[in-house]
């Protein structure tokens, strides 16, 4: 393929990932959308998928059988812990303004400079030879691609002069210098580089895909066809029984996917909302399946074609394609690994450039004159050029590495070198969230222990094919056969000594007052996230102008102004111009300046304008104890508002019940009067035309006196009733218990009835439970709601074919009365109504119903006396069906 | 001369017991309806030439009952008497704003009610 062809395709790649970057820190719109999108986290977490997994997944596979599949059952395995680990380690970072992993250890361990740089050098070493590795993976990949069928040695430069491998380093540099310090510039994330790292997840997964189905159904007619090539051709399909090894190569790889620089940046510094980690925990596990999809076939594919000809299995990706001289596809493919190797070494680079600078570099020369004098008036300026000079540290020493030390093994064992590196953090990172008792002198310990090990096992036999490791058996050779069996027995022995040293001497030694409150914050960082701010640990004198001028140096005037004016309103604090400065804004400036120059720096720099006091242990306890004090005397502030606000409340709805007493009070003295009006205007009226009697026929003055009787006896029975009530809701009514047997009181209730029943044509029915006890009961009260249900019974139900059903059962410690009938029932809604006074609740008012409209209020004011219920349903005749209930026992009455 | 029409509206039987003699005795000759349906029913057919209505009843009430007798031009002559146990103020000018011709209140002075009767009917 033609070498031009190729550099022309990466570079308008280079091109549309510039653009893609700079269209989105752009616009503010994009912005927003890209750095609060869980899809887009999602993909970001696929920086995880380098060139290593483009091209070495397939080499892999050819090679070692199956077991590459561990290395994404171990991010799959971690996932769970993205919610548990990462929440907490984002709230943190917030919370003190971390802004890498260096930072994240030390300020956790002490705010301990040497142990941030230890961490910073250490990541570097673990980390550089890796991002070399990409640049060998799109090396080998333009050289397959380049020198395809040339029978003479591959010429990879351009020009003759300009090497290839290096220009796409330089590309790749001028593009982080161009969008990984955008933070710096104006406090937006890095959201154009996120957005471009998303679009290469989504080119390398896009690329995976299309270049399996064309494997298996371009070049081959199916999958099928494939897998029937397996036997012969001898892909190592069997699983190794060593389960210890799987669990080992899982262990470690979700360990690497949590601690790689490149993850923790896009994972939790990118983060700005705790959501994107919910969804992500779904969607990345399905895109490593996705991406994993084909890997086999491809695998099969290549061996069949590939397998005895010395052709490197790292290159089956692109030799397919060329071998068919498919050279469209080819550069696909190529574009495809060009996208991963680019991903990972952009993020890799931003990270450990970042820490480069704000753990090494700027903690050196912050407080030189010279660079002081360089950067007079724009301070600010100084993060981002150190920041750039690291990315090109970085970079060259990548390239440096990738030049100097030929790189003979396989993609995926340099890879796991790196995993056992990282993984080196992760017991004093999860010790510092979850173990209160972890302090600096052990994490040190453990990850210097840790490192040696690995140094000593894998990198000295890597890098030297032999030396020390020759004697102990470790050789290159002996690696490259059995890299999982040696990656596994050293990352477990590596891990077994930085967990040992980190735990005893933990344990041993002491923690300093400031760790000891660092510890509490991080393990608790759920209860202190709000009050974090508030709780400072930290003595000394500052004045206002020095702290702000400070600020000012870094974010520029007019933002310093504003932090610091956010700030001290958002706590409620006194700004004096002049004067001495509340502590807690000096931790808050130290917390800003180091979101931007690392905690390192920043103390160096606050320091400065601050004269720090020793701190003892007294003081800590006053500090925390004030802060506890504050937060308790603030509830029980919130305790009491609260409870007046509750008894307000009470009295208001107190107010209104009695407003509305007040109202039915006079409702129903209203209807009272009314319904007393009606016969007495007839009887009036009637007696008016007795009184002028001139020549009335006897039957009309016999009617009219009998009228005028009836009249009176409503007069009477309405008077009566009202009094009753009356008498029964102030209390004075009491209820004359007796014990009596209720069942005979039913019969003695129907006997009573008996003769308006028969005149009505009424069927009565009774059936009565003689089980029931004797119960404590005002017979003659009981007797009065029987005979008040019973009598509306009779006027409500069929006129013609009247039946009334009677029945006594028990439930519980209850007896149950039910009353039915057959007439019209209660209508739909009105089943409460029925029971207030005249009926009448809010104006609905059913006049000239057949009784005084009191009888039903009156029958629940006297269950509800003896506790018990009565309510009304739908009864099985079609009619209505009261029941009412009373309990064996009287507890609260009054016995009269 | 034929005796005049007179319809009685209350749901009230014992009320309507005495105005209904009343009328006959004084010469008119009485219909009787029990709610406001059945009396505008009644006043569509016979043209009474007074209405003496109840205020309060199941269903329509005697307001609905006086504005539509008299918004039909059939009936709108009519002279209306409301007889309500409601006595106040507003129940009152309500009635009057209605279209009735007169407003009493129960209970009632027979004398007084035959006054007004025999008052509207001249």
């Amino acid at each position: 393929m033609v070498g031009g062809f190729i550099i022309v395709s990466l570079i308008l790649y280079l091109a549309l990932l510039f653009w893609i970057a700079y269209k989105i820190d752009l616009s503010k719109k994009w912005r927003k959308r890209v750095s609060g999108s869980p899809v887009i986290y999602a993909l970001t977490l696929a920086v995880y998928c380098s060139a290593w997994t483009f091209f070495g997944s397939v080499g892999a596979a050819s090679t070692y059988s199956i077991e590459f599949l561990t290395i994404y059952l171990g991010p799959v395995v971690a996932m769970p812990l993205l919610w548990i680990v990462y929440r907490k380690i984002i709230r943190i970072s917030k919370a003190q303004g971390i802004s890498s992993i260096p930072d994240f250890i030390s300020t956790r361990y002490n705010k301990n400079s040497t142990l941030n740089k230890l961490v910073t050098i250490l990541l570097a070493i673990g980390i550089i030879p890796y991002i070399a590795l990409q640049i060998t993976g799109i090396e080998r990949g333009l050289e397959t691609c380049i020198s395809w069928g040339d029978k003479s040695p591959s010429d990879l430069t351009l020009f003759g002069f300009f090497d290839m491998a290096l220009l796409v380093t330089v590309g790749l540099g001028l593009f982080l210098i161009a969008f990984s310090t955008r933070q710096l510039q104006d406090n937006s994330r890095n959201t154009g580089l996120i957005g471009a790292i998303a679009f290469e997840s989504v080119v390398k997964l896009v690329v995976f895909i299309v270049f399996g189905i064309y494997v298996c159904y371009y070049i081959f007619s199916s999958q099928s066809e494939i897998y029937q090539l397996i036997p012969e051709e001898g892909l190592k399909l069997n699983t190794t029984n060593n389960y210890s090894q799987w669990f080992g190569m899982i262990v470690l790889s979700g360990l690497a996917f949590l601690f790689l620089p490149r993850q923790f940046e896009v994972g939790v510094f990118s983060v700005s909302n705790e959501n994107q980690l919910k969804k992500a925990a779904w969607m990345f596990p399905l895109y490593l399946v996705l991406i994993n999809l084909f890997v086999i076939p491809i695998a099969v594919a290549g061996n069949h074609f590939f397998s005895g000809s010395g052709m490197d299995e790292d290159t089956y990706m692109l030799a397919l394609p060329l071998h068919h001289e498919h050279t469209w596809m080819a550069l696909l493919v190529l574009l495809g690994g060009f996208s991963a190797a680019s991903g990972m070494i952009i993020v890799a680079t931003h990270a450990i450039s970042k820490m480069f600078a704000n753990s090494i570099l700027i903690p050196s020369f912050i407080d030189r004159p010279f660079i002081l004098r360089r950067f007079r008036g724009r301070h600010h300026k100084i993060p981002v050029f150190f920041r750039r000079i690291s990315i090109f540290i970085v970079l060259l020493m990548a390239y440096f590495y990738y030049k100097l030390v030929a790189i003979e093994y396989s993609l995926i064992s340099i890879g796991l070198v790196s995993f056992i590196a990282v993984s080196q953090f992760a017991p004093a990172i999860l010790g510092g969230i979850f173990w209160k008792h972890g302090n600096g002198k052990g994490a040190f310990a453990g990850i210097i222990g840790g490192y040696i090990i690995w140094f000593l096992f894998l990198v000295i036999p890597t890098l030297f094919g032999g030396g020390i490791g020759e004697h102990i058996g470790f050789d290159a050779a002996t690696i490259e056969n059995n890299h999982g069996a040696i990656i596994t027995t050293v990352f477990f022995w590596s891990m077994f000594v930085n967990v040992t040293l980190y735990i005893f001497i933990s344990l041993v030694t002491k923690q300093s007052v400031l760790e000891r409150n660092q510890a509490e914050i991080f393990v608790e960082i759920y209860r202190y996230s709000e009050s974090v701010e508030s709780s400072v640990v930290w003595k000394g004198k500052a004045f206002f102008p020095d702290v702000q001028s400070l600020l000012a140096r870094f974010l520029g005037q007019q933002r310093a102004n504003y932090e610091l004016l956010a700030f001290t309103e958002k706590n409620n604090i006194k700004l004096d111009e002049d004067g001495e400065l509340d502590l807690r804004v000096v931790s808050h400036v130290e917390k800003l300046l180091s979101n931007m120059i690392g905690s390192s720096s920043a103390r160096i720099l606050v320091s400065s304008v601050a004269k720090e006091d020793k701190i003892s242990m007294e003081d800590v306890v006053d500090i925390l104890e004030e802060s506890q004090k504050l937060m308790e005397l603030n509830k029980e502030l919130n305790q009491t508002s609260r409870e007046l606000k509750r008894l307000s409340e009470a009295l208001k709805s107190t107010n209104q019940k009695l407003k509305k007493n007040d109202l039915l009070k006079d409702e129903f003295l209203y209807t009272v009067t009314h319904e007393l009006r009606t016969p007495l205007t007839s009887i009036k009226a009637l007696s008016e035309l007795l009184a002028d009697d001139d020549g009335m026929p006897d039957e009309t003055r016999k009617e009219f006196l009998e009228t005028i009787l009836k009249e009176t006896n409503r007069m009477t029975r309405l008077i009566s009733q009202v009094l009753d009530l009356e008498n029964f809701e102030s209390g004075k009514h009491q209820l004359r218990i007796s014990h009596s047997d209720i069942n005979e009181l039913i019969v003695y209730c129907t006997n009573t009835m008996d003769e308006i029943f028969k005149k009505k044509n009424i069927n009565l029915s009774i059936s009565l439970d003689d089980t029931l006890p004797v119960i404590e009961l005002d017979y003659d009260r009981i007797t009065q709601v029987v005979i008040n249900l019973l009598t509306n019974a009779s006027v409500h139900s069929d006129s013609l074919k009247g039946k009334i059903l009677v029945e006594t059962r028990r439930h519980n410690n209850l007896v149950v009365v039910e009353i039915s009938d057959n007439g019209q029932g209660v209508a739909e809604g009105m089943e409460q109504a029925i029971f207030e006074k005249f009926f009448q609740a809010d104006g609905r008012r059913l006049k000239k119903s057949k009784g005084s409209g009191l009888g039903l209020a009156i029958s629940k004011k006297i269950i509800q006396l003896h506790e018990g219920k009565i309510w009304v349903e739908k009864s099985e005749l079609n009619g209505a069906k009261f029941i009412f209930t009373l309990p064996f026992q009287q507890n609260n009455f009054i016995v009269a | 001369m034929s005796e005049k029409k007179i319809l009685i509206v209350d749901d009230e039987p014992s009320i309507v017991l005495s105005l209904d003699y009343l009328m006959r005795k004084n010469g008119f000759r009485p219909f009787i309806a029990r709610d406001g349906e059945e009396a505008l029913a009644i006043a569509g057919k016979e043209l009474p030439a007074l209405v003496i209505l109840d205020v309060m009843m199941p269903g329509m009430d005697g307001y609905e009952v006086c504005e539509k007798l008299k918004s039909d031009p059939l009936t709108s002559s009519i002279k209306i008497i409301f007889l309500s146990a409601k006595s106040g103020k507003e129940a009152i000018e309500k009635g009057m704003s209605v279209g009735a011709d007169k407003y009493l209140t129960k209970p009632f002075n027979t004398r007084q009610i035959m006054q007004e009767v025999v008052n509207l009917l001249q």
